[in-house]
């Protein structure tokens, strides 16, 4: 009885809070738009009862988004922003993750507090600290144009490139940690081993050192491309207009374009696209708990 | 372990001035003279002072500390409660989709939770306004509080709680004299996260707000979509120096904790 209490609050917050409003998100994405407050219809009612419901409902927003290229090119534009910075992330954060277990041990608690420590920060100001660096008269193209190395300004701020460049800045602690965690575990002999057997440094690298790191890899570029996806604060602040982002695409249909309907139905395919990933995020960390028993 | 490379040392040095150098960049620029951030015009610190008489900044801090107050505190409580459950409950009905909701907020973009929250809000007819971003919050918080909490408690030694139990307690004494001083760190440090979560938050706050209330982040991005503006460079160093100073606060205090209960652990265990 006891564990009931401990049990139900928690629950129902989680079952009203956060289940139920996916159920009204669906259904509203169900709807037709309409100029009222709030702007949609059928508002759903009990007296009519389910099944005058019911036979209102259509797919018609869905029709709509497949229908209309912008939609399907978001989410495609999304896929690969997320995917190209992703790599990126990882190509960054895998060597500094690698550094910190080559440290002395002393050292490697305050590096930890080094890579933690943006995270804590607002998310807001770290994009925001960009602006100023990537813009035409930033300070990246002042350097550059001081040392000599461009004679015009490059363009980065509102193009892609500095979507990237944001994304890498602000998820790169997401892919640092769980790498470091992989490789502190890493028995070395392993890899003494494989240069006892002929292995050049490199090769031994390449053959021991990355697949034990596997589930670290994983979980990173998981942990990146997942958030990444629906990133909306980078792509408005640092994208350009032809930056097409789904995030920014839902957020403008709801707030500039007050649809709800289709607002509601770009976020329902943009979850169903997310299960997979997740599903698969999920499955990594079971196997990595499995392994650690 | 400890062969320290050219390579190690180059690529660590490059990640880490990539980390902060822009950080480092907007809290000089927040001392320049000049309106236009990107050309040093010698040292000052009127912005600061701007900011202080900016009532429209100021009502949005405070509207963000309320929500942030409120909003972690529930979130710790049902949190500690979630973790407590999913780590010594043992089976239930409807585990899966407890653990399930747990979880899934975790990775959930949030433009689709503010979204489901407002129109949940508005379904039910709640006016919209700092009771809504406090539910909000505390909603996904509550999920990062609950990781954090239970990963304390799956690593402490359950035998303390059994010596409780053997010794007369009963299991809410036990849970109140042995369990709670444990994991009060990680009950503390998850309050913190939750904290920092909700004062970070623009895209949920956004979408769960009313006109009545603005939070710091609202305010904040609308000024940033007008492009780089020496003002919010000094906002920002204020609010990157709370947080510095917080985070390595709390992180020496949990230190000293760890290894003050470790010893007492160890204690227990030798007497």
């Amino acid at each position: 009885m006891r564990r009931f209490f401990l049990i139900a609050p928690p629950y129902a917050w989680l079952l009203l809070l956060f289940l139920a409003p996916f159920a009204i998100v669906v259904k509203i994405s169900l709807s037709d738009y309409a100029l009222a407050i709030p702007p949609y219809v059928p508002k759903f009612s009990w007296d009519e009862g389910i099944g005058a419901y019911l036979s209102q409902l259509d797919f018609e927003n869905y029709i709509f988004l497949t229908e209309d290229d912008l939609y399907w090119k978001a989410y495609l534009s999304s896929f690969k922003i997320a995917a190209i910075s992703t790599t990126l992330t990882l190509l960054v954060g895998y060597p500094i993750a690698y550094g910190m277990t080559r440290v002395p041990s002393e050292w490697r608690p305050t590096l930890m507090m080094l890579v933690i420590l943006p995270f804590w920060t607002s998310f807001l100001i770290r994009v925001y600290a960009w602006m100023g660096i990537l813009s035409s008269e930033g300070y990246l193209n002042q350097l550059l144009l001081w040392i000599g190395v461009i004679d015009t300004p490059l363009t980065i701020l509102n193009t892609n490139s500095a979507v990237y460049i944001g994304i890498v800045y602000t998820y790169l602690p997401f892919m640092i940690l769980p790498i470091y965690s992989a490789l502190e575990r890493l028995d070395e002999s392993l890899i003494e081993a494989a240069e006892d057997l002929g292995c050049s440094r490199l090769t031994a690298f390449w053959l021991v050192t990355i697949p034990l790191s596997k589930t670290g890899i994983i979980a990173g570029c998981f942990l990146v491309f997942i958030p990444a996806l629906g990133e909306f604060v980078i792509p408005s602040l640092l994208g350009g207009s032809n930056t097409l982002m789904i995030g920014k695409v839902l957020w403008e249909e709801f707030f500039s374009n007050r649809d709800w309907p289709v607002a509601s139905a770009v976020a329902v395919i943009l979850l169903l696209l997310l299960v997979i990933p997740i599903v698969l995020f999920q499955r990594n960390q079971q196997k990595q708990q499995e392994a650690e028993q | 372990m400890n062969k320290t490379s050219w390579f190690n040392v180059v690529s660590l040095t490059l990640g880490f001035a990539f980390l902060y150098i822009p950080m480092i960049i907007l809290i000089i620029f927040s001392f320049n003279e000049s309106k236009l951030v990107t050309v040093w015009a010698g040292f000052s610190t009127k912005w600061y002072g701007e900011l202080m008489h900016n009532k429209a900044f100021l009502d949005a801090a405070w509207v963000t500390i309320k929500v942030a107050v409120f909003s972690s505190t529930i979130a710790t409580v049902l949190g500690t409660m979630a973790a407590y459950v999913m780590v010594r409950g043992g089976r239930f009905r409807g585990r899966t989709l407890f653990s399930g909701m747990i979880y899934a907020p975790l990775v959930m973009p949030e433009v689709i939770t503010g979204l489901s929250l407002l129109l949940l809000f508005i379904g039910i007819g709640l006016d919209r306004g700092v009771l809504t971003i406090v539910l909000a919050h505390g909603t996904f918080s509550m999920c990062y509080v609950s990781v954090v909490v239970s990963s304390r408690l799956v690593t402490f030694d359950r035998s303390l709680e059994e010596a409780a139990l053997d010794l007369g307690c009963s299991s809410s004494e036990a849970f109140r004299l042995v369990t709670l001083p444990i994991i009060a760190p990680a009950v503390i440090s998850g309050w913190l996260l939750a904290f920092t979560l909700s004062l970070d938050d623009l895209v949920i706050a956004s979408f769960t707000t009313g006109p009545s209330a603005t939070t710091l982040p609202i305010k904040i991005y609308s000024a940033m979509r007008l492009g780089v503006s020496p003002e919010i460079n000094a906002l920002s160093t204020i609010m990157i120096a709370i947080i510095t100073v917080g985070v390595i606060t709390a992180s020496l205090v949990a230190k000293q904790q760890m290894v003050r209960q470790r010893r007492e652990e160890q204690d227990a265990v030798r007497s």
